[in-house]
């Protein structure tokens, strides 16, 4: 047996696990996918002395439409976002991206929940969420907030969420008819976290300039980083390779990514700039292509 | 605290009172006595020990056996028939010399077999991509992209 021992619930409704949370809050740890937090728990990384798994709470799982808005249950497995045709027919940005997250055996488990709760700066879904401007629906025993993705996402593997919080689903606002997404990323292995990546959106009029754009990067900071300048350079320009190229530099300026032994901080720092070209670049070729 | 579970393993209740903190793999292992799921990183890389949870590859490394008290599971030991027979993705990877050391086999299996009931004719591309869930240290993959191959062609035609 490789973790160290642990106490365990595993509430039915999410009113029980709030008492839970609101009872041990810094104490215990939830339990999702278990795709991030088991391998801590093998290694001892991670010792929670109890573990709220909060998998059998049915409601807390699928994916809704609200108000037009597309409404992601935190329980939702990756697989299920992966393969769902409302995602894919209106968001398809998400679709695309959650893809890239780990193998098929990993998207069966793991969370949409835990991915943004877990907070990895390389995680895919985080950073798509920053392009779509998603809100978190978050709820503790004593109140119930919204977060949105700006200040939820602090810093790597930190998170705006108090201990007693629990993330119930993601909001996501549907994009504006014509918009082009994509995103893309480089890995050193197939399923393995992105040594840089960018989630893009983006809205051409007739002429072909930019009406509305948005860039996210992943590994690139210690949260999603929203390219905000990149942004207002581009709207109202034409969409051409020129100011494309000339985005992408933008986009990465006064950024800086860690070095580590899988590059160094300049070479992040390029291969972000690339993807957010190759991003750009898809985006208008299927913004164009979209009526 | 320990609790008792069962969980469907293969067809068979398997039942055992286990402290939350065992490992899937450790009581499909050391409980149900199957050892035909294999143990390689203990951190969801490798995916020897990848086994079918109602019917979907999940790393069992990756769950403890109280949260899969009342699934069903699917390990490598109830893909033959019978004892003389192999399934037919088995004896294709027989036959292709899919398998050299047999460590990651059963979790290839596993996954392949899941593979092929969603997608029964893939391409070699789209077999290798789902081959990226599970490392070989032997034999290059190659083999193992023509032996899912030659099961789907004999899957259809049957
Ligand atoms: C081999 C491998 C490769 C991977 N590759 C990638 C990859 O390329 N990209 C990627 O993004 N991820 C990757 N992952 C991680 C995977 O996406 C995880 O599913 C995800 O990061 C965490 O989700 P989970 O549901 O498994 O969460 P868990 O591991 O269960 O939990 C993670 C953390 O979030 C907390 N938490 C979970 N749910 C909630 C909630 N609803 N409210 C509040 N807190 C919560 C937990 O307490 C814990 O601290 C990989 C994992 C493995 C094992
Ligand atoms: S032992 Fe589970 S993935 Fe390696
Ligand atoms: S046959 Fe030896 S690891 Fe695959």
């Amino acid at each position: 047996m490789k973790p160290a021992p642990f106490e365990y619930d595993d509430p039915q409704t999410v009113a029980e696990a709030l008492d839970l949370l609101a009872r041990y809050g810094d104490e215990c740890k939830l339990l999702a996918g278990g795709q991030s937090l088991v391998p801590l728990m093998n290694f001892r990384l991670a010792r929670p002395g109890r573990l709220i798994d909060i998998n059998r709470i049915d409601s807390l799982s699928g994916i809704k439409r609200d108000d037009g808005m597309l409404v992601i249950g935190a329980m939702t497995r990756h697989s299920a976002v992966e393969h769902s045709t409302e995602v894919a027919g209106g968001w398809p940005l998400l679709t695309e991206a959650v893809g890239w997250v780990g193998h098929g055996q990993i998207r069966n488990r793991g969370t949409v929940g835990g991915s943004v709760a877990h907070a990895d700066p390389a995680a895919e879904l985080p950073a798509a969420f920053a392009a779509l401007d998603a809100t978190f629906r978050v709820q503790a025993k004593r109140a119930s907030r919204l977060i949105g993705w700006e200040q939820f996402f602090v810093s790597e593997f930190t998170t705006a969420l108090a201990p007693d919080e629990l993330v119930v689903a993601v909001e996501v606002p549907r994009p504006q008819p014509g918009v082009g997404a994509a995103f893309v990323e480089y890995a050193r292995r197939h399923g393995d976290f992105a040594l840089g990546g960018a989630a893009v959106t983006i809205k051409l009029d007739a002429g072909g300039h930019c009406e509305a754009v948005s860039i996210a990067l992943l590994s690139a900071g210690p949260a999603p980083v929203r390219a905000t300048s990149a942004e207002s350079m581009l709207r109202g320009a034409i969409v051409d390779q020129a100011s494309i190229r000339a985005a992408a530099v933008e986009a990465t300026r006064g950024l800086r990514p860690t070095a580590d032994l899988h590059g160094s901080t300049e070479y992040r720092l390029r291969l972000l700039q690339t993807m957010t070209q190759r991003a750009l670049i898809k985006a208008a070729e299927r913004a164009k292509a979209t009526p | 605290m320990t609790r008792k579970i069962s969980i469907e393993i293969n067809g068979r209740l398997a039942e055992g009172e286990v402290e939350p903190r065992l490992l899937l793999a450790d009581f499909i292992r050391d409980v149900a006595g199957l050892t035909g799921t294999h143990l390689g990183c203990e951190h969801g890389v490798c995916g020897a020990c990848t086994v079918q949870l109602d019917g979907r590859p999940v790393r069992s490394c990756l769950m403890f056996a109280v949260q899969a008290h009342g699934h069903r599971v699917a390990t490598v030991e109830g893909m033959a028939p019978d004892g003389d027979t192999l399934s037919t993705l088995q004896q294709a990877f027989h036959e292709s010399h899919a398998l050299q050391c047999g460590f990651c086999t059963p979790g290839i299996l596993m996954s392949m077999e899941a593979f092929l009931r969603e997608e029964p004719d893939p391409s070699p591309a789209s077999i290798r991509a789902a081959l990226a869930g599970n490392l070989c240290r032997c034999t290059g993959y190659q083999n193992i992209v023509t032996a899912v191959r030659l099961a789907a062609d004999r899957m259809q035609s049957s």
